[in-house]
């Protein structure tokens, strides 16, 4: 992931809609390679998420996953025990982990998140595009 | 003067280069004269004169925390009794010893293979000394200490990026380090720069702390010879007999080199209060704190109790759990308190009946990563061929560091490194590895630093905390926003409920957090009951 790419992804938003379905296609290989290194790390290689004392939730078949902005928020403000990744992540990182879980393990919501709309929610400029 | 000295080098570069250097200790005792570092404010166990007249208290969770406050209201004289989700007591005070089998969340399940009395303390393995509260209970359990290594200066400081990847010793580093910027502190003594800085009277002692300090020869320079080869090690070191004769170390590392390397992050990372000697560990792993705790407290503990409710009412708490096997068999257990010690991280999915302050408290905190992974090696190749006994090796690839086991020196036979340590992101990621990739990555990683390794690996455990099925995550990671916001409200007592543990202190991830946290809300809740 680098710089390059993201104001890349951010220009090809601005510049037309087709443009848009053509910047979701590499993101499919960075929302997996999101996922396998983090998410599951709780939530699991199959998305099930997993029960303990206490526990994951699911993302797989997850209904609250129809609308883009839920796990949108959930990654850049942390929900309860779970840390926010607005400061580990960069927003294109975001969108593509987001648009890789509606678009798997049984989830089907077509319509994309981008890198801009992460931005727009991003608490202040995260250290990762200060360096 | 002017601000620039000939040496090129500004007066707040100097100021800077000397922060650096003293850093730890001149900001600690800065603070410490201004009362913001505490040393523990453990003050002996908890007076809790007067009689509670059979209230009861039902504590959740048989970790440091709940099992000292169940150990002193025991004592004095409340029904007490502690549910606790594991089949032992100790929470993350808990060593992985050969023969253990651990699974954690998702399923994958360990067999530790360890050699008997060999282990891995997953969780805490050091007791500073000041840590006066949990040395204190170890003490009066019976359980042995021995002293931990925090500082080993033959172990080794690594950068991928320096020294065409070889490990450097950390006293080659250190000594090189104090000796280049007290022999430039020393010029510019000795050239009058710090006039306005250090009286006439202070220069002389100022020269003479910097020649001792930085171990220079005697005329303030930093150069090959017995001061520096004292410290740093010899090309040859003296022997005995007719080929005796010492050859000085000549391969100092150049400041430049140093400071490039990045190697210097490492030379203070052992001076903090709680990183200061002596340090501590349990003969026998840490774990044998909680099961001294679990054999002196076997009455009141009852194992395998997944609490899913807590709720008051005026008459008293009503806690309801569930068999953790099948999260079936509900059943209820009533008493006039509730003290809890469950990590946020889970408490925050229980069903609670609180003030919504102290429920947003305890929703407020995220858990941090971390993960530790033990190997097990067929020698103890460390001491044997690099004689470093003890004590921890830094470096910046992913495992952090190298920590060496500080028992049991010189024997035959195997012995376990602890083969990473990490924290953030790369706990995160390893985490997310099944655990005998983890293991796998760990030791092509160390054998960067030790090249014994791939010969010499025989097998290892690694513990990725958000997978521990009881904590989801290693301990609460509060920030001073967090904490202004919501700390107040996490210690109240709400009517009968009330938490303890290390998430409920100002020493996150430690021991010392438990127990003194413990004692607060025992204290408290005592003071509540005799003037009810």
């Amino acid at each position: 992931m680098n710089k390059m790419k993201m104001q890349g992804v951010v220009a090809a938003v601005l510049l037309s809609t087709s443009a848009v379905a053509m910047a979701a296609e590499p993101d499919a290989a960075e929302g997996k390679k999101v996922y396998t290194t983090i998410c599951q790390g709780c939530h699991m290689p199959d998305a099930k998420g997993a029960v303990g004392a206490g526990r994951y939730p699911a993302l797989a078949n997850n209904p609250k996953l129809a609308a883009k902005q839920y796990p949108m928020m959930m990654i850049v403000n942390g929900s309860r025990a779970m840390p926010s990744f607005a400061r580990m992540l960069a927003p294109d990182e975001i969108a593509a982990a987001v648009n890789y879980v509606r678009t798997h393990f049984g989830n089907h919501y077509p319509d994309v998140l981008t890198t801009a709309e992460v931005k727009a929610v991003l608490p202040q400029k995260s250290d990762y595009e200060r360096h | 003067m002017s601000d620039k000295a000939s040496t090129g080098i500004s007066r707040r570069e100097l100021l800077m280069m000397i922060g650096a250097m003293a850093g730890s200790a001149t900001s600690y005792n800065a603070m410490a004269s201004m009362g913001l570092v505490e040393e523990s404010r453990f003050n002996g166990p908890p007076k809790l004169d007067g009689d509670p007249k059979g209230a009861s208290v039902l504590i959740l969770g048989a970790g440091i925390a709940g099992m000292v406050a169940a150990m002193e209201l025991r004592n004095a004289g409340y029904k007490v009794k502690v549910l606790e989700y594991n089949s032992r007591a100790g929470g993350r005070n808990w060593s992985i010893r050969g023969g253990d089998v651990y699974t954690e969340l998702g399923g994958a399940t360990q067999h530790c293979e360890f050699d008997k009395g060999l282990y891995i303390n997953p969780g805490p393995w050091r007791l500073p000394y000041n840590h006066h509260g949990i040395l204190d209970y170890a003490r009066r359990l019976g359980v042995r200490v021995e002293p931990f290594q925090q500082l080993n200066f033959n172990a080794y400081v690594h950068s991928t990026q320096a020294f065409g990847g070889k490990p450097q010793r950390y006293r080659e580093i250190q000594t090189d380090y104090l000796g280049h910027v007290s022999e430039l502190l020393s010029k510019v003594t000795q050239q009058g720069k710090l006039n306005e800085m250090v009286s006439k009277e202070d220069e002389a002692s100022l020269l003479d702390s910097l020649r001792r300090i930085g171990a220079l020869d005697r005329r303030y320079r930093y150069v090959p010879g017995r001061e520096s080869s004292n410290r740093r090690g010899f090309q040859k070191p003296p022997g005995g007999g007719l080929d005796a004769r010492p050859i000085y170390s000549k391969d100092l590392t150049g400041l430049s080199e140093i400071l490039k390397s990045g190697l210097w992050r490492s030379i203070g990372a052992g001076w903090s209060t709680e990183f200061q000697s002596t340090i501590f560990e349990p003969v026998g792993g840490m774990g044998k704190i909680g099961e001294a705790f679990g054999r002196e407290l076997a009455d009141l503990i009852e194992y395998e109790r997944k609490v899913v409710k807590v709720h008051q009412n005026r008459k008293g708490v009503e806690v309801t759990y569930v068999d953790p096997k099948t999260d079936g068999n509900p059943r209820t257990v009533t008493a006039d308190y509730c003290l809890c010690t469950i990590p946020l991280s889970v408490l925050s999915q229980i069903d609670l009946n609180i003030n919504p302050k102290m429920q947003a408290a305890i929703n407020a905190v995220p858990y941090a990563a971390a993960i530790k992974i033990g190997l097990q090696f067929k020698r103890r190749f460390w001491e044997q061929d690099e004689h470093i006994y003890g004590g921890i090796s830094y470096t910046d690839l992913p495992i952090g560091s190298i920590g060496y086991p500080n028992t049991d020196y010189f024997q035959p036979g195997k012995g376990v490194l602890l083969g990473g340590y990490m924290f953030g992101p790369n706990a995160m990621k390893f985490t997310a590895m099944p655990p005998e990739e983890r293991v796998k990555k760990a030791v092509e990683y160390g054998a960067q630093i030790h090249a014994q390794y791939p010969q010499e690996f025989d097998n290892g455990v690694a513990v990725g905390w958000h997978r521990v099925p009881w904590t989801l995550g290693c301990f609460g990671t509060w920030t001073d926003e967090l904490r202004a916001q919501h700390y107040d409200d996490l210690c109240q007592i709400d009517h009968r409920f009330l938490v303890a543990g290390e998430h409920a202190s100002y020493i996150p991830g430690w021991q010392e957090g438990a127990v003194t946290s413990a004692i607060d809300a025992i204290t408290r809740l005592h003071h509540k009951v005799i003037n009810a």
